[in-house]
């Protein structure tokens, strides 16, 4: 049982818990209790952040001095935030904080699959703001990925801190002139699946809209390959009452992004060409993944966006993790009139239609 | 949709050629049947889905007469406001048909006005009506089988005289054979009696389906609505009730993949009570479920299974195989009904609001109110009367054979309808004054001549379309039988990109296999598909079913979702590719294929 306020497990979190946990982490504890297979994980809450800081800058100095800056003065802001940057990323963590951490990390890394060397994670700010997802943070903090042992695990939480105090982040919240003492981050700890291929389930048409159907697309490796335009992905579409799949697009797929052989970061590279033309999912993958994509649409009550991976070490069957899953905006923006309204008698239907679309008794059907 | 697209051209009627040693073809066919000059402004299409070979003589009445009865419903019965009756020629002895709409806003909604009261009339009492068209047609079916052909004696029998009947038999020939004729012409109308409507009720639930669910496949939607009990899948349930008996009785021995069906019979005679047994049982199911044409039911050639037991006893081998293995041969109906249900509603639940719900719930509950005719009356018409039909056909050849006209009875189908009742004139003149009828050496080379030219004229590769192509081509029935719509001949009228290796149509049946090809021009042929072998055909008709149960998948060239190829492929869950334009041309028998019907691409491996 949990008792640390710095650090929460995604089982533990719901969405409401966005203000200590940030919008990833949230969705990442609504996704595990939805009953998704997510690669396990903790939050380290904002509190641990404010205790960090806390201990910091107990006076609140420099904040202070962040707020006086002028958003466009990059010259006194780089003066200002590079000495605020060494600090935290050599600062000490208050030892319940780093307790905590370090606990947690030793559980995810008993769970390990790979025994004998520690459990690698990604490690990755997860913004509080209310109204727009990440929007104040947007591309701003830095994420790290097969982050091994605990003092990397620490020392990456501090990068994450620090990259609050890099210059674009500073001057980004002095233009929107956000108050430097609500300023608050959460850091997301998540055991890293190597996987096999990765890509992105839309649980309605991304072309058409089409709630009847879900759209997969796929790529070796890493998902950034696909989300970053690297590389043609393949795309199956499946229709969702029959699970036939309906479509089915294998690409060239020309590179992809793994783990560094040296176990840590990420490779960019040609996809070998013997594996460039085949499919990267199997038919029964399709469906498993399918499932789980209706599975968190009928929990989230709408049409869903999601990121998954396919573990390269582990069985078929226990392989499928999913990474994030956020509501549908594109087409849950334009939701059209009703494409039909009864009639009077059913065949008024045919009516209208034979009579010339539209200019049958009873109005259009279409 | 692309407008911005090339116009396709096709070739016009008065650019065709005859075919070289068929130059005399036209004198077949009826004069109105030929392409007219002003002809080469409209838009043509192959109607391949019915005549996928070149038509004999007398087979042209299989478009005649339909056609005049589906007009006659369309444009005069029902009014439909938008729709006339269908227009075909004939060329190099293939069907080329086109459908005549109403463009004219004003006189559309005169018509409308007609048309809602009579079609309103027809939705409103469906199920009544159906039944008394079953009542109908079967009543029909009996009547064509009770017509006689006179005998033609050598004195008349004495009760004509002491009777005072005073009409000797040779007045009966004629008269019987123009009843046969006109019992025809009046099946084709109970045929159109429901079906334009019964499709305009589908199509507006799939409509419907297409805009609520732009990526929805055509077959999902079939799935909602299309019917469990369905007479047409009976034929092939017989067989395999027919299969669990030869079990039973100790004769599924004699049932060999390749064995000739006489000798299998010979067999099962010589095998003592359990064979009779089995020959009583098949017997009584013959009457009337194996009336079953092997093609779609529009040429005398494609025999019915009561004709040639080829077809039934193909299947029967793995029938009884199954049986064997105590697999289960019925089809599983309950869970068939269940699955639709499901289907249904789950399509239901996805929709946007209750508005959409309630509108989904009338189309859908229509479509399946007429979906029992749209289905069976293929049966009915198609099949049983077209096979009785055609029997009595053979027994006027056989009369003329009998008076020396003919030198086979099977050639009366070389001539026209009109020649034929011209020919049996000649022989009712001859046998009242005593001496022989004057065509025989006429009509015997009149034959020989046309058996000749449909040879070469099979050789033919018909282009899919004629004329120039129209801007609007939306017409319900078209693309719902022929699968013809704006992308069909943006299709046909340019090579697929990937060169020699794919055929492209329609996905039909879900599911990708690979197979070795069995290219198969004639439904007679039927007997030569192995188990496993992927089916090219023209088109298939329903009675090829029991052959769905060996073969991983089926092509054609002509076809859309609905039609009954597709239905009967997704009813077996095998993967099909329809309406591909000239998959019989593209591929040979023993290459090897990929079937995606997924898709709709079919890859040649080698």
């Amino acid at each position: 049982m949990n008792t640390s306020p710095h650090v929460r497990r995604f089982a533990e979190l719901r969405l409401t818990d966005r203000p200590t946990v940030g919008g990833k982490g949230a969705s990442l504890g609504e996704l595990t209790f939805a009953g998704a297979p997510v690669p396990p994980g903790y939050v380290v809450t904002t509190t641990a952040f404010d205790a960090f800081l806390g201990a910091l800058d107990p006076d609140g100095e420099i904040r202070t001095a962040i707020e006086a800056l002028d958003s466009e003065d990059t010259e006194a802001i780089t003066r200002v935030v590079t000495p605020v940057r060494e600090r935290i990323e050599a600062a000490e963590l208050p030892e319940e904080v780093a307790a905590a951490i370090r606990g947690h990390y030793r559980d995810l890394d008993s769970e390990s699959d790979t025994p004998g060397e520690p459990a690698p994670v990604a490690v990755r700010s997860s913004a509080t703001s209310e109204d727009a997802e990440d929007a104040s943070f947007a591309g701003l903090q830095d994420t790290y990925l097969w982050v091994r042992g605990e003092d990397a695990l620490v020392e990456n939480v501090r990068r994450c801190w620090a990259s609050l105090y890099s210059v674009e982040s500073v001057s980004y919240r002095r233009r929107l002139g956000l108050p430097e003492h609500d300023l608050a981050m959460a850091v997301v700890v998540q055991r890293m699946i190597d996987p096999r291929c990765a890509g992105v389930m839309f649980t309605r048409s991304p072309l058409t809209g089409d709630r009847s159907v879900v759209a997969l697309e796929a790529s070796w490796g890493l998902g950034s390959a696909l989300v970053s335009g690297d590389v043609t992905p393949d795309k199956y579409v499946v229709g969702k009452v029959t699970g036939d799949i309906c479509s089915r697009t294998v690409s060239a797929k020309l590179r992809q992004h793994r783990m560094d052989p040296s176990g840590s970061g990420v490779l960019e590279e040609d996809v070998p060409e013997y594996l460039r033309d085949e499919p990267c999912l199997s038919d029964e993958e399709i469906h498993e993944l399918v499932t789980l994509g209706r599975q968190v649409e009928s929990h989230y009550g709408a049409p869903q966006d999601i990121e998954w991976a396919i573990s390269r070490n582990l069985a078929p069957g226990h392989n499928i993790y999913l990474l994030q899953s956020r509501p549908e905006t594109v087409w849950a923006s334009r939701e059209k009139a009703p494409t039909a309204s009864p009639k009077a008698r059913a065949f008024d239907h045919v009516l209208s239609l034979l009579g010339g679309a539209g200019s049958g008794p009873g109005g259009s059907t279409k | 949709m692309n407008d911005d697209r090339t116009a396709p051209r096709f070739p016009l009627p008065s650019e065709l050629t005859d075919v070289a040693g068929a130059e005399g073809w036209a004198s077949m066919y009826p004069y109105y049947t030929r392409f007219q000059p002003g002809d080469d402004q409209r838009f043509w299409f192959y109607n391949a889905m019915h005549f996928p070979e070149p038509m004999p003589a007398f087979d042209a009445i299989t478009a005649e007469a339909p056609y005049t009865a589906i007009g006659a419903n369309t444009a005069r019965m029902f009014v439909f406001p938008t729709t006339l009756g269908i227009e075909h020629r004939i060329v190099n002895g293939r069907v080329y048909i086109t459908a005549n709409p109403v463009t004219d806003p004003e006189e559309i909604q005169h018509r409308l006005a007609e048309f809602s009261e009579r079609a309103g009339y027809y939705y409103e009492n469906w199920d009544d009506l159906y039944q008394g068209w079953v009542a109908r047609i079967t009543a029909l079916i009996d009547e064509v089988q009770r017509i006689e052909v006179p005998r033609l004696p050598e004195f008349e029998d004495p009760e004509v005289v002491f009777q005072a009947k005073g009409v000797a038999q040779n007045h009966y020939v004629r008269e019987n054979y123009h009843r046969l004729i006109d019992l025809y012409s009046k099946m084709w109308h109970h045929h159109s009696e429901f079906l334009m409507l019964g499709y305009g009720a589908y199509v507006v639930f799939f409509e419907f389906c297409k805009t609520s669910f732009p990526e929805i496949p055509d077959q999902d939607v079939a799935r909602m609505v299309a019917g469990i009990d369905v007479i047409l899948y009976r034929p092939d349930d017989e067989l395999k009730k027919l299969a669990k008996l030869a079990v039973e009785y100790g004769v599924d021995d004699l049932f060999v993949e390749g064995c000739e069906p006489d000798k299998v019979l010979a067999a099962l005679a010589a095998r003592g009570d359990g064979g009779r047994s089995w020959l009583e049982a098949m017997d009584a199911v013959r009457e009337p479920w194996f009336n079953m044409s092997t093609g779609a039911g529009f040429y005398h050639h494609h025999r019915s299974w009561n004709d040639d037991l080829t077809v039934p006893f193909a299947a029967l081998p793995g029938y009884v195989d199954q049986a064997r293995r105590g697999e289960l041969l019925d089809r599983p109906t309950e869970q068939l009904t269940a699955e639709r249900e499901r289907i249904a509603q789950e399509y239901r639940s996805l929709l946007a609001g209750e508005e959409e719900q309630a509108a989904f719930d009338q189309m859908l509950g229509l479509a399946r109110v007429v979906f029992p005719f749209v289905e069976d009356h293929n049966f009915y018409c198609e099949h049983y009367f077209t096979t009785k039909f055609f029997a009595k056909v053979r027994e006027f050849g056989e009369l003329l054979h009998d008076h020396g006209v003919l030198a086979d009875a099977e050639d009366v189908f070389q001539l026209n309808h009109t020649e034929v009742g011209q020919a049996l004139t000649d022989v009712m003149l001859a046998w009242a004054a005593g001496s022989k009828p004057v065509g025989s050496a006429h009509v015997r080379e009149t034959v020989a001549e046309r058996k000749r030219m449909l040879e070469a004229l099979a050789g033919w590769s018909p282009p899919p379309a004629l004329g120039p192509v129209p801007e609007v081509l939306n017409d319900p029935a078209v693309r719902m039988l022929w699968g013809i719509t704006a992308e069909t001949i943006q299709a046909w009228s340019t090579p697929t990109a990937d060169g020699d290796h794919e055929v492209r149509g329609f996905a039909a049946s879900p599911g990708v296999v690979e197979g070795t090809a069995r290219v198969l021009l004639s439904a007679n042929d039927i007997g030569q598909v192995r188990e496993g072998e992927v089916l090219v055909c023209p088109v298939t008709a329903p009675s090829w079913g029991p052959v769905f149960g060996k073969i991983a998948a089926a092509v054609s060239d002509i076809g859309g979702t609905m039609s009954h190829a597709a239905i009967v492929a997704r009813e077996y869950g095998l993967p099909a590719v329809v309406g591909t334009g000239h998959a019989t041309k593209r591929i040979t028998t023993g290459q090897r294929l990929r079937v995606d019907g997924d898709r709709g691409i079919v890859t040649i491996l080698d």
